[in-house]
């Protein structure tokens, strides 16, 4: 009699661990699934192009009639509209980051803090449509010549859009500087923005690195600003007023048309995928290595 | 207006169209065209150039016949458009050539015949920024000079095509490789379907080609000409002369005019719908298709030339008649096909 009820409650734990177990499984399982996927078809990919051929040429054009399969010229644009995003960004990122964990007064802070990280939360076909029909016709009144779809707009933009992520993670981590560091800076006479510079900023200087990490790897991968605003047309140069494509753009533009499945050019779209996943994780992995070495230093 | 996201919204409704017809099929053991053919959807896919006539019919359609579901046409292309056409996925194709014999294979095997039907006539147009106060007309020949493979990489600046225009870069726009408008291009001034550069900024949404010459001050293009006509404010057209005084000496302004009586050309072709054979037995298909023939005026409307009554007649008895397979059986794109010689080709 005792027992029965006891049995079942157990059977119900037993059930509810498990429902909660396969939750966890599912997203890893997604996870493997992707990596799988890329996986398979890039490598049905290098069987017919040859991975020196991909990684090395200089010309992208896969879906016309004479194919060339050289990745240069997307990555060239990806990197071309990150590097722009980031040297927005980086400054704009740590001198907010800056004020508002050394000078700002607490009040202040907890009202800019929440409304810089609403940047963060505007979707990213907004800011799309900001970089074509705002940033660029702005940009056109003082560059002569440059093209309605540029790399230099959405990167600007871009920048924007990832300025919280380093403001944001860089005043943690200089928040995490432990007091006395400051108060010790003091005592030996430095001004507020001498113990700023030379002592918040190298102490926090991991924790930085890995927020700046975060926010590159953000801008290589982000999608609809670049399909919108850049243009897509894939072309190896560092000139960031003529019309660029992206890998992520790339991607975009053959899943949109009808290329059909198991032809080469439907396997491009998984190469320069599983690219742009290496990539990414890379820099992921490297920003949570430097993180997890800020906080041995301090916790 | 804007470009990308419209057609990602558009690419997605119609994904979702299909879809959702892919689940009523299902849902009824195969039965979406049941017996009585009432209540179902139709269906259009293809051409991005004949998606605005298209959709004028769908929406009077809708209007006309309120219990009836108002038809979804998708932009897959007219490559695309086939494809989905000859896996049953569509009810109607729109395409911007003739069906190429591959397509012809393809329906061939799923056993889809199809009824080809001319509907109205277009011309591909050059277009410029505004902006732009050198190129005032362009030959054929100084087309093929830009658009040929062997450009790609190397004519990349203006003066290259005209010694007299500035030494200033030359920026592309053109439809993408799975448009009916960049076959017919390539075949019409490169003279080999699908043989062109690379090196452009190439879009089966001809309005991201209308933004990219509307906002770039040395950027070419080519358009359908009734994209042309919505944003006349922000293109200029591009003369274009084809060397042959017998079709009109000089460069030639496309309009509807000069693309009805023939002197526009390489650039101009007629434009196509494609019904399925057993789609035409539905009584809400036999009703949508009559209303390309009695509707021309809609043809007008959205910028494109309508063809002559005696070719809409003709039409009209093919459908009724249920007269299956194409009558341009070299397949693909054709240069030069005039309206006499469309007549000529449709008896």
């Amino acid at each position: 009699m005792t027992l029965r009820p006891r049995a079942r409650s157990r059977g119900f734990e037993a059930l509810i661990e498990w429902a909660l177990f396969i939750c966890a499984l599912l997203s890893i399982g997604t996870t493997a699934g992707i990596i799988l996927v890329l996986a398979i078809e890039t490598v049905a990919f290098l069987r017919e192009v040859s991975i020196v051929a991909f990684l090395f040429g200089t010309e992208w054009t896969p879906l016309f009639a004479t194919p060339r399969f050289g990745v240069l010229p997307l990555v060239a644009g990806t990197t071309l509209v990150s590097v722009i995003a980031m040297l927005v960004a980086l400054p704009m990122g740590l001198l907010s980051a800056i004020y508002l964990s050394e000078y700002a007064p607490p009040r202040l802070r907890r009202v800019i803090k929440p409304v810089l990280e609403i940047l963060a939360g505007v979707p990213t076909v907004v800011y799309g449509y900001f970089a074509l029909l705002f940033v660029t016709p702005l940009l056109q009144r003082f560059i002569p010549g440059l093209a309605g779809f540029n790399a230099l707009g959405p990167g600007i933009v871009m920048g924007i859009m990832i300025l919280p992520l380093v403001s944001s993670l860089s005043e943690d981590a200089m928040q995490a500087v432990p007091r006395g560091l400051r108060e010790g800076s003091y005592a030996l006479g430095a001004t507020r923005m001498q113990t700023s510079i030379r002592v918040v900023v190298p102490a926090a200087f991991s924790g930085i690195t890995a927020a700046c990490i975060l926010a590159a790897s953000r801008a290589i991968g982000e999608t609809m600003i670049v399909a919108i605003a850049a243009g897509q047309q894939p072309r190896l140069t560092w000139n960031p007023l003529v019309p660029i494509e992206t890998m992520t753009a790339y991607i975009v533009q053959v899943s949109l048309g009808d290329t059909p499945q198991g032809t080469i050019e439907y396997r491009t779209i998984f190469a320069v995928g599983m690219l742009l996943f290496l990539g990414t994780f890379l820099l992921n992995l490297a920003s949570a290595w430097l993180r997890e070495r800020f906080r041995e230093e301090y916790g | 207006m804007p470009a990308r996201y419209g057609a990602v919204m558009r690419n997605f409704l119609a994904m979702s169209a299909v879809l959702a017809l892919s689940v009523v099929a299902l849902g009824c053991g195969g039965g979406a065209r049941d017996e009585a053919g009432t209540a179902t959807l139709i269906t259009i896919d293809g051409s991005s150039t004949v998606f605005p006539i298209a959709e004028a019919m769908a929406e009077e359609f809708g209007k006309a016949n309120p219990d009836v579901r108002t038809p979804t046409v998708g932009i897959s292309g007219t490559g695309g458009g086939f494809q989905k056409f000859c896996r049953s996925e569509a009810d109607i194709s729109n395409a911007s050539r003739p069906i190429r014999p591959a397509e012809i294979d393809a329906c061939r095997t799923a056993g889809v015949d199809y009824i080809e039907l001319p509907i109205a006539y277009d011309g591909i147009a050059i277009v410029v920024n505004p902006a732009n106060t050198w190129a005032r007309a362009i030959t054929v020949a100084e087309l093929r000079t830009l658009w040929a493979p062997e450009a790609q990489g190397k004519v990349t600046r203006w003066n290259q095509v005209r010694t007299s225009w500035p030494n200033r870069d030359i920026r592309l726009f053109g439809a993408g490789v799975d448009s009916g408008t960049y076959d017919y291009f390539t075949e019409a001034i490169v003279g080999k379907e699908g043989a062109s550069r690379g090196d452009f900024t190439s879009s089966e949404d001809d309005n991201v080609i209308v933004q990219g010459v509307a906002s770039d001050e040395l950027a070419l293009g080519f358009l359908p000409l009734a994209y042309v006509e919505q944003n006349r404010s922000r293109l200029t057209i591009v003369p274009v002369d084809d060397g042959k005084a017998e079709r009109g000496a000089g460069p030639i302004t496309p309009s509807a005019e000069t693309v009805r009586d023939g002197t526009y050309q390489p650039l101009s072709r007629p434009l196509f719908i494609y019904v399925a054979r057993k789609a035409a037995d539905r009584p809400d298909v036999q009703q949508f298709v009559q209303m390309f023939f009695d509707r021309p005026e809609l043809v007008r409307e959205v910028g494109y030339i309508e063809l002559t009554p005696q070719i809409y007649d003709l039409a009209r008895t093919h459908f009724a008649d249920r007269k299956v397979g194409t009558a341009f059986g070299e397949g693909g794109s054709q240069v030069g096909v005039t309206l006499e010689e469309l007549l000529a080709r449709e008896r």
